[in-house]
C-alpha cells in the first residue's frame, strides 16, 4: 500500500517535472511552469520520507531545513551578473552528493553481503535500501557495482569541474586556458585509469579501486576545465548541467529508482542540447570546445586596413537624438562593468522620445547560456524588445544606430568575410550593415578568441572608449 | 617647432592653408603657428581672429619663411617661394611632382623636404589627408551650383498654379569623390539624375546618392578600377564606342552634364563630343570638370564660360574650390592637420619624417637632398569589391525534387538512426536481467521526452532553464534519503552531508528562478 503510494506519487512528480521544463517555452506559462516544478519536488521529499525504509525523520527534516534556508539566502542576494558562478556553485552540490550517495551504495552492499550471509534477521535490520540489494542476484551485482561506478565518476568529474567553473566565474581563478604540461594526455591516462579501476572494482568489490576512481574522475574534472578559456564558459557550465543530470541518473539505476532515472535524463538532455546550441552558435564542434582553445588558421589573416577612430559622448548622443531605430548588443563587458541599469535607462529614455530600440542577443553572449536576457529583465527592460540573432539580424539595414556594449567576436564581420579567420562560419551579429554603428570598449584590445575585429576598422564606426557603466554614465547626462 | 602659412602668391587664389581652427589643433600637438598678415583674409578669416587664436602674424611673406620650420600652403610653390626653402625646412602643399620636375630639381637642391599633399596614397587610413577628395568633394557641389546658376529652369518638378514645371535632368559622367558629391547635390535639389562610370563596381554608391547608374550594353569584363588604386584607367575602344552611343542617345534628354571623367597623369578623355552638344536643347549648360586637362568636352575652354551657337552653355572653370575660399580652407586645413598629426606621432612638437610609413613615404616627394617620387606602391592595397555572385533562381520543379530528396535523406537517416539504436537495445536486452532493462526503458523514455520538451524552450529562458534543472537535478535527495534510515554511521553521515547539500540546491535553485522569471516583463 505504502510502496503503492510513494510510486504513483513519483510518477506525479515525474509529469510535473516535464511539465515545468516544457513550460520554459515562453516567459509567461514559465512562471506557472516554477510551481509545478515546486510542487513535484515536494511531492518526491515527502512520498520519499513516509516511503519504505527512509528512518531518521529527525535528522532529515532539519536538515532539509538548514539547507533550504541557505539556499533561500543565496537567491535571494545573489546578483543577476552574477549567475553563472551560482549556477556552477550549485552543479557543484548535485555532483557531490551523487559521488556520496553511490559510496553509500557501496557500503550497503557489503553490509547486504555480510547480512546475507548471517541470515534472514540480519537482512531485516538493513534499511529498505539494503534488503533490496539483498535479494539481488550475482548479475544483478555486478550491474549495480558498474552503475554505481558510473555514478561516482560523473558525480567526481561534476564536482571538480564545477567547482573549477565557479572559480573561473567569480574571477578566483585565471579564466585563461591553462593545463599542466602533458595536456590532455593527462586526461586520457585519468581516463584510462579510471577504466582500469571499474574493471579491478567488478572483480573485487573493494572500496580501494572505488577510491582510485574518484580521484582520477576528481582530477578529470579539475583539469579538463582548467583547460577551458572564459568565453566558452557557456558551454562548460550547460556541459555540467548535463553530467549532472547523467550523474543523477547513473545513481538512480544503482538505486532502482525510476523517478531519480526519469529527471536525470530530463536534465541531462537539457544541459545535453543547450551545450549543442551554444556550440553550434560559435560554429565549433563540442569536441573542440571542451579540447579548449581556437583551432589552428588556414592561412594569414586578412589584411585589417583604415583605423579606428574615437567618438565621444557628445558625438553619441547627437546620433541617438537623430536615429529613428536603436539596436544595442550587449556582451560579456556589459555584465562586467555591471552596465544593466544604464542600458535600461538609456533605453527607456530613448523610447519615450518614440525611438525604435531593439536588443540584438546572440546565443553566446555572457558567460552562461541566455545571461543577457537575464541581465536586461533584471534592469526591467521589456523583454518583447530582446530580440535573438535570427530575428533581428535582417534588420541591420534598416537600422540607424547600432550600439556594441562589450561584446567582440559575436559581431566580427571576419567570420563572414575572411575564410581564414578561426571564426570563420560563426553566425554574427551584422551590425556593420547598419547606418552608423557605435562600440563601447575598455580599450583598443582584441576579444576572446585573440583576433582583430575589422568592425572597429569600419568607416561606419565610431569607438567609444572607456568603461561602458562611465561612458554611459557621460552619456546618459546628454540624452533626456 | 614652427608651423607657417603664407599668403597664396597665384593669381586669383582665395584658399588658405591653416585656419584659427587647426592652428589650435596644431598647437596641442605641440607645435607653433604663424601666419602671414592677411592670409585668411580672402577666405573670411581676420588676422584677428588667428591672433586670438595664439597664431603668430608675421608681416611679410619674407619673414614668414625664414621665421618656421614646417611651410603649409595650397597651391604648387612658386620660383620664389622655391628659393626661400633650405636644408631644414618642411613645405606641405600641393606640388603636382609629374609635371613640375624643376620644381623637385630645385627643392632637391636646397636640400628641403616636400611633401605633395595630391601624393597621399588612396587608402581608407589617409582619408583624412586626402586634400584632393576634399577638394573634388567642393569642386563637385559647386559644379551644380554654378550649372544652376546658368540654368534657366527649377531643378525640382513642380506642379503650381501658374503651371506644371518638369524637373531638370542632370547626367554625371564619372562617379568618383567630385562625381558623387555632384550627385548628391544634383538629386537633394531634385533634379532627375543619372550617373555613369566606368568602373561599374560604383554602380551601388550611386544608386545609394539616389541617382540611376546608366548601365552599357557591354559584354567585355570591365577590370575593376581597385586594381588601379581605386581611379579610372583607359578603356578599350570597343567599350568606348559602346559608351559614346549611349550618351548620344542621352544628350537630346539631358538639362545638364557634368563631367568629372580624369585618368591620373593623362589628357582627359573626351567623352562629350561636338555633335552632342549640337544635339542639347537650348538653355543646356555643361560644365566641365576636367576643364585643366583639356576638358572631356572639346569646345570647353579652361578657366572661361563659353555659349555655343545652338545655346548651351559650357562651364570651364577651374578654380571651384577657391570659389568656395571658406570651405575649401577650412577642409584643407584639416587635411594639412591630420598630416601633421601622423608626422608627430609623439605629439611633442618634433616632425618624425617617417619613410617607412606608407602614407608619408608615398606623399614625400624630395627628402633630404633625394627625389623621391614616383613612390613604391604601396604596401596595402585597397580591397577590391568582389563581384556578385548570381544564384540561379530554382525552378518549382527543381525545388520539389530537392525537398524530395531532403526529405528522402531525412527518412534514411532516421530509420538508419532508429535501427542503430533498436539494435543496441537489444544487444543489451540479451545479456542485461530484466530488472535492469525495466529500469533502461523508463531512462530511454525519459531522455526522448527530455530531448522533444528541450527543444521548445526560449532562447531568452536558459539562464532560468539552467536553473530549474539544477533545482530539479538535487532530485538526488531521494537517493540520500533512502540511505539515512541504514545502521552503518558512516553511511548516515554521507547521507546526511548530501540530504543538506540537496537542501540548498532545491531551495536555491527554484527560488533563483523564480526570481529571475519575474523580472521578464512584457513592455
Amino acid at each position: 500500500m505504502e510502496f503503492g503510494f510513494t510510486t504513483a506519487a513519483y510518477v506525479v512528480a515525474a509529469v510535473l517535472f516535464i511539465l515545468s521544463l516544457g513550460g520554459l517555452s515562453n516567459q509567461e506559462s514559465a512562471k506557472r511552469a516554477v510551481w509545478y516544478g515546486i510542487t513535484g519536488m515536494a511531492l518526491a521529499v515527502f512520498a520519499t520520507l513516509i516511503g519504505p525504509g527512509s528512518g531518521l525523520w529527525w535528522l532529515s527534516v532539519p536538515l532539509i531545513a538548514a539547507g533550504g534556508w541557505i539556499g533561500y539566502q543565496l537567491a535571494s542576494k545573489v546578483e543577476m551578473t552574477q549567475m553563472p558562478e551560482l549556477v556552477a556553485g550549485m552543479h557543484a552540490l548535485v555532483g557531490l552528493a551523487a559521488v556520496f550517495v553511490g559510496f553509500n551504495a557501496h557500503f550497503e552492499i557489503g553490509n547486504a553481503a555480510a547480512a546475507n550471509a548471517s541470515g534472514m534477521d540480519a537482512v531485516k535490520d538493513l534499511g529498505a535500501f539494503g534488503q533490496l540489494i539483498a535479494k539481488k542476484s550475482a548479475v544483478e551485482i555486478s550491474i549495480l557495482f558498474v552503475e554505481l561506478s558510473l555514478g561516482v565518476w560523473i558525480g567526481a568529474v561534476t564536482f571538480t569541474g564545477s567547482v573549477i567553473a565557479y572559480g573561473k566565474l567569480s574571477g578566483k581563478v585565471s579564466s585563461n586556458a591553462e593545463k599542466l604540461p602533458g595536456g590532455h594526455l593527462l586526461n586520457a591516462g585519468a581516463a584510462a585509469l579510471s577504466l582500469l579501476c571499474l574493471i579491478w572494482y567488478l572483480n573485487t568489490g573493494g572500496i580501494l579501486p572505488l577510491l582510485i576512481l574518484t580521484l582520477a574522475a576528481l582530477f578529470i574534472g579539475y583539469h579538463l576545465i582548467m583547460g577551458i578559456g572564459g568565453a566558452d564558459m557557456p558551454v562548460v557550465v550547460s556541459m555540467l548541467n548535463s553530467y549532472s543530470g547523467w550523474a543523477a541518473a547513473a545513481i538512480g539505476f544503482s538505486l532502482g529508482n525510476d523517478l531519480l532515472i526519469v529527471v536525470g535524463a530530463l536534465v541531462g538532455s537539457s544541459g545535453a542540447i543547450l551545450s549543442y546550441i551554444m556550440c553550434k552558435a560559435m560554429n565549433r564542434s563540442f569536441v573542440s570546445v571542451i579540447l579548449g582553445g581556437f583551432g589552428g588558421t588556414t592561412g594569414p589573416a586578412m589584411e585589417v586596413e583604415g583605423e579606428q577612430v574615437a567618438i565621444e559622448a557628445d558625438g553619441v548622443a547627437a546620433a541617438l537624438d537623430d536615429a529613428d531605430s536603436v539596436v544595442i548588443i550587449p556582451g560579456y563587458g556589459m555584465a562586467v562593468a555591471q552596465a544593466q541599469q544604464n542600458v535600461a535607462e538609456l533605453t527607456r529614455r530613448l523610447r519615450a522620445k518614440g525611438k525604435n530600440v531593439r536588443f540584438a542577443i546572440h546565443p553566446v553572449a555572457g558567460r552562461l547560456p541566455g545571461h543577457m536576457n537575464v541581465l536586461l529583465a533584471e534592469a526591467k527592460v521589456p523583454y518583447d524588445i530582446v530580440l535573438e540573432m535570427d530575428e533581428i539580424n535582417d534588420d541591420f539595414p534598416e537600422t540607424d544606430v547600432a550600439i556594441v556594449i562589450g561584446s567582440n567576436d559575436i559581431v566580427n564581420p571576419a567570420a563572414q568575410e575572411d575564410p581564414n579567420s578561426p571564426i570563420a562560419g560563426m553566425p554574427v551579429l551584422e551590425c556593420w550593415k547598419a547606418k552608423q554603428v557605435f562600440v563601447s570598449k575598455r580599450g583598443q584590445g582584441t576579444g576572446y578568441s585573440g583576433i582583430e575585429n575589422p568592425l572597429f576598422f569600419k568607416e561606419n564606426t565610431r569607438m567609444f572608449y572607456g568603461d561602458a557603466k562611465a561612458s554611459l554614465d557621460k552619456l546618459l547626462t546628454m540624452i533626456d | 617647432m614652427k608651423i607657417g602659412t603664407p599668403k597664396e602668391v597665384f593669381d586669383g587664389e582665395n584658399r588658405v592653408a591653416m585656419t584659427p581652427d587647426s592652428a589650435k589643433q596644431l598647437m596641442k600637438l605641440g607645435y607653433e603657428c604663424a601666419i602671414e598678415a592677411g592670409a585668411g583674409a580672402n577666405a573670411g578669416f581676420t588676422d584677428a581672429s588667428y591672433e586670438d587664436a595664439g597664431v603668430e602674424v608675421i608681416k611679410t611673406a619674407a619673414g614668414l619663411w625664414k621665421a618656421c620650420d614646417i611651410v603649409a600652403k595650397v597651391r604648387q610653390p612658386d620660383a620664389t617661394e622655391l628659393k626661400r626653402l633650405t636644408s631644414d625646412k618642411t613645405l606641405i602643399s600641393f606640388f603636382n611632382p609629374a609635371g613640375n620636375e624643376e620644381g623637385m630639381e630645385a627643392a632637391k637642391a636646397k636640400g628641403a623636404n616636400v611633401i605633395a599633399m595630391e601624393m597621399v596614397p588612396r587608402i581608407s587610413r589617409a582619408q583624412k589627408m586626402d586634400a584632393l577628395s576634399s577638394m573634388a568633394n567642393i569642386a563637385g557641389y559647386r559644379a551644380v551650383i554654378e550649372a544652376g546658376n546658368n540654368f534657366g529652369r527649377f531643378f525640382t518638378g513642380q506642379v503650381t498654379a501658374a503651371g506644371k514645371v518638369p524637373p531638370a535632368k542632370v547626367l554625371v559622367v564619372g562617379a568618383g569623390v567630385a562625381g558623387l558629391a555632384a550627385i548628391g547635390t544634383s538629386t537633394s535639389l531634385g533634379a532627375i539624375t543619372l550617373a555613369f562610370d566606368v568602373r561599374p563596381e560604383v554602380a551601388e554608391q550611386v544608386e545609394s546618392m539616389g541617382a540611376e547608374f546608366v548601365y552599357l550594353d557591354f559584354e567585355e569584363e570591365q577590370q575593376d578600377g581597385a586594381a588601379t588604386g581605386g581611379y579610372a584607367s583607359v578603356q578599350s575602344e570597343e567599350f568606348r564606342n559602346a559608351q559614346l552611343a549611349k550618351f548620344r542617345e542621352l544628350a537630346p534628354e539631358v538639362d545638364i552634364v557634368i563631367t568629372t571623367a580624369l585618368i591620373p597623369n593623362r589628357e582627359a578623355p573626351e567623352l562629350w563630343t561636338e555633335d552632342m552638344v549640337a544635339m542639347m536643347k537650348p538653355g543646356s549648360v555643361i560644365v566641365d570638370l576636367a576643364a585643366e586637362k583639356g576638358g572631356n568636352c572639346k569646345l570647353t575652354v579652361m578657366d572661361e564660360k563659353i555659349v555655343t551657337e545652338n545655346g548651351v552653355t559650357i562651364v570651364g572653370y577651374t578654380d571651384f574650390p577657391s570659389r568656395m575660399a571658406a570651405q575649401a580652407s577650412t577642409l584643407y586645413a584639416t587635411n594639412i592637420r591630420h598630416m601633421m598629426t601622423d608626422l608627430t606621432p609623439e605629439k611633442d612638437g618634433q616632425v618624425n619624417h617617417d619613410m617607412e610609413d606608407d602614407v608619408i613615404r608615398g606623399a614625400t616627394v624630395t627628402f633630404e637632398g633625394d627625389i623621391t617620387f614616383p613612390p613604391p606602391p604601396p604596401k596595402v592595397q585597397a580591397i577590391a569589391a568582389k563581384p556578385k555572385e548570381v544564384v540561379p533562381e530554382l525552378t518549382p520543379e527543381e525545388k520539389r525534387a530537392a525537398e524530395v530528396a531532403a526529405f528522402k535523406a531525412q527518412t534514411k537517416q532516421q530509420v538508419m538512426l532508429l535501427g542503430g539504436g533498436g539494435a543496441l537495445i537489444l544487444l543489451l536486452g540479451l545479456v542485461a536481467p530484466a530488472s535492469f532493462m525495466q529500469h533502461f526503458i523508463v531512462f530511454v523514455l525519459a531522455c526522448f521526452v527530455g530531448f522533444q520538451v528541450i527543444w521548445g524552450v526560449a532562447h531568452s529562458l536558459h539562464t532560468p532553464l539552467m536553473a530549474v534543472t539544477n533545482a530539479i537535478s538535487s532530485i538526488i535527495i531521494l537517493g540520500a534519503l533512502m540511505q539515512i534510515g541504514s545502521g552503518s554511521f558512516l553511511v548516515i553521515l554521507l547521507a546526511a552531508a548530501s540530504v543538506f547539500m540537496a537542501g540548498i540546491n532545491i531551495f536555491g535553485g527554484f527560488l533563483v528562478t523564480r526570481r529571475m522569471l519575474a523580472m521578464f516583463q512584457k513592455s
